[in-house]
């Protein structure tokens, strides 16, 4: 799932300073299991605003909603009727959903209440990790299930480089060494042999790097 | 794969080489650099220039090189992945063997994390192990990284790696120490040793497999100033090991400088009993002058000459 965490209160506030009216809009998907833009989040965020406006003299009034998903325009349609009076709209969603957002009300100011951090998953409760770069390239199959691209800092495909020791990264020593992991499970599955063939350059246009991308499913497409 | 490099000419006629390491200023000026290149070039068959070292904006390698060619030693670039694309990587090296550099190192780079410019975003378009192997390929086969071949005037670089015998895991290091080898490194510059038992192990190792045969090794060591150099690096470096008697030997010392060149000195000596090693390569990190002391003292001055 997208892993997103919320901007500093103050940093919110100060995105709707002029504003009197605003629709907090949270988001039932990813951020939903990740405990930063549900249902839940989204009530305290606009009850926290509204204390801090109130505080400052300057009353906010708050509108909220949790869409089942900001990322599909079927379900973020409904609002429109909630955003007519409003002077801003705060989405809880991912980057993605802010963009939705302002793309479906373009007269509307959208602002962001999240930091979309990465494409990960939870280790324990309230602890998630980042697993996935979105390479569009998926090369798992030749590093035992661990990718470099995203866990070794460096994204090294012929590793580990000379700065792992003790099993961390040079960079922290918080921070696992993903060539590390990798050594150790291709090891336990008696393929280090694999390890000695030189991955060639990635072909990063199927990444980011080839601007951006799209998917398109003919055989679903109706019409 | 034969090139102009007077350091290869000395490794493949059997001397044992000795390079130093030249790190360039914070500033725009060479003037450091070259009393530096001075200093070291009748001690030093070539020397080392650093690509922004820990990360820390500084002159840039290529130039450096330039200077250090002017004042009559011969330079190896290092060349890093860090900062530079693919398209980046061809151009400055295309550049640097047009100014008659002969010598390249490739390495993955301090992460930017360590450096001056923490929030820099980095590059790594390639790996230090596809950089080797690219360079070797543009030199023996005219290929540009792409596929595409060079006309003409390929760039013909003496092609060099390192290697980190204390870095985990520790089974693997040889191993690809021998995927650089693979992918076309000729020599290969050691972290700096300390352990010098763990140093053996990796030599017997590398000798089990023959790689001794394959490449040239130049053991890298490091002078140290003072006992708080050593802990630091024992403690604040990943990937360095630095034993306990060590830091103790420098914290006794009347005088810790000279006791740290003399410790140099005794690991050069024991370097050069070690089978299969064909050189040192010291770095005297903000310390160069006193390289000369040092190779002189462990008997290997003065530098054999080649054409
Ligand atoms: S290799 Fe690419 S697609 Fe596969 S997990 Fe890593 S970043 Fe994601
Ligand atoms: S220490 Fe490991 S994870 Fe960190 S950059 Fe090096 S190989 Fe990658």
């Amino acid at each position: 799932m997208i892993i997103a965490q919320q901007k500093p209160i103050k940093d919110i506030a100060a995105m709707i300073e002029d504003c009197k009216k605003v629709l907090l809009v949270g988001c039932a998907g990813c951020v939903t299991v990740c405990l930063s833009g549900g249902e839940k989040e989204t009530e305290v965020l606009a009850s926290s605003l509204r204390i801090m406006r109130r505080l400052q003299g300057n009353p906010l009034e708050t509108v909220t909603i949790t869409a089942t998903r900001q990322c599909d325009p079927e379900y973020i349609e409904p609002l429109e009727n909630l955003v007519k009076d409003v002077d801003a709209i705060i989405s809880l969603a991912c980057g993605v959903g802010v963009q939705y957002l302002a793309e479906r009300f373009h007269d509307k100011w959208v602002v962001p209440a999240q930091n979309t951090m990465f494409v990960g998953g939870s280790r324990t409760h309230g602890v998630w990790e980042e697993r996935c770069g979105l390479c569009g390239d998926c090369i798992l199959h030749r590093t035992g299930g661990i990718c470099p691209i995203i866990r070794c800092s460096k994204s090294i495909l012929n590793g580990p480089c000379g700065g792992s020791q003790y099993g961390k990264c040079e960079i922290s020593k918080d921070v696992d060494c993903a060539w590390q992991l990798i050594y150790d499970r291709m090891k336990a599955l008696g393929k280090l042999d694999k390890l000695m063939e030189i991955q060639p350059p990635k072909d990063w246009s199927k990444s980011r790097d080839g601007g951006p991308r799209k998917a398109i499913r003919e055989d679903v497409m109706i019409g | 794969m034969k090139t102009e490099s007077k350091l290869q000419k000395l490794l493949d006629s059997g001397h044992f080489a000795v390079t130093a390491e030249i790190g360039p200023p914070k500033h725009a000026s060479a003037h450091g650099i070259r009393h530096h290149a001075q200093m070291l070039k009748d001690y030093v068959d070539a020397t080392n220039i650093t690509d922004c070292q820990t990360a820390i904006v500084r002159l840039s390698s290529i130039a450096s090189a330039v200077h250090i060619l002017d004042c009559g030693l011969e330079p190896i670039v290092q060349m890093t992945c860090r900062d530079r694309n693919r398209i980046a990587i061809q151009s400055d090296l295309l550049g640097a063997y047009s100014l008659g550099v002969r010598n390249l190192l490739c390495l993955s780079g301090d992460h930017q994390k360590f450096g001056n410019e923490p929030s820099a975003k980095n590059v790594y378009d390639i790996d230090s192990i596809q950089l080797i192997y690219l360079m070797r390929r543009m030199r023996d086969e005219k290929l540009f990284f792409s596929g595409e071949p060079i006309k003409e005037h390929e760039p013909r670089f003496f092609i060099g790696a390192v290697a980190n015998p204390f870095a985990d895991p520790f089974e693997f290091r040889v191993a690809r120490l021998e995927k650089k080898v693979e992918a076309g490194a000729e020599f290969i510059q050691t972290q700096c040793i300390f352990d010098m038992e763990r140093f053996e192990r990796f030599m017997e190792m590398v000798r089990e497999r023959g790689i001794h045969e394959r490449v040239h090794i130049l053991a890298g060591v490091t002078p140290l100033k003072s006992w708080r150099a050593a802990k630091y690096l024992q403690t604040s470096v990943s990937g360095m090991i630095v034993p306990d008697d060590i830091v103790e030997r420098l914290k006794k010392a009347d005088d810790p400088k000279r006791e740290g060149i003399e410790i140099c000195i005794e690991q050069i000596k024991h370097i050069r009993t070690i089978p299969g090693v064909h050189g040192v390569h010291i770095m005297a990190i903000a310390w160069e002058e006193v390289v000369p002391e040092i190779v002189e003292r462990s008997g290997l001055y003065p530098r054999p000459k080649v054409e």
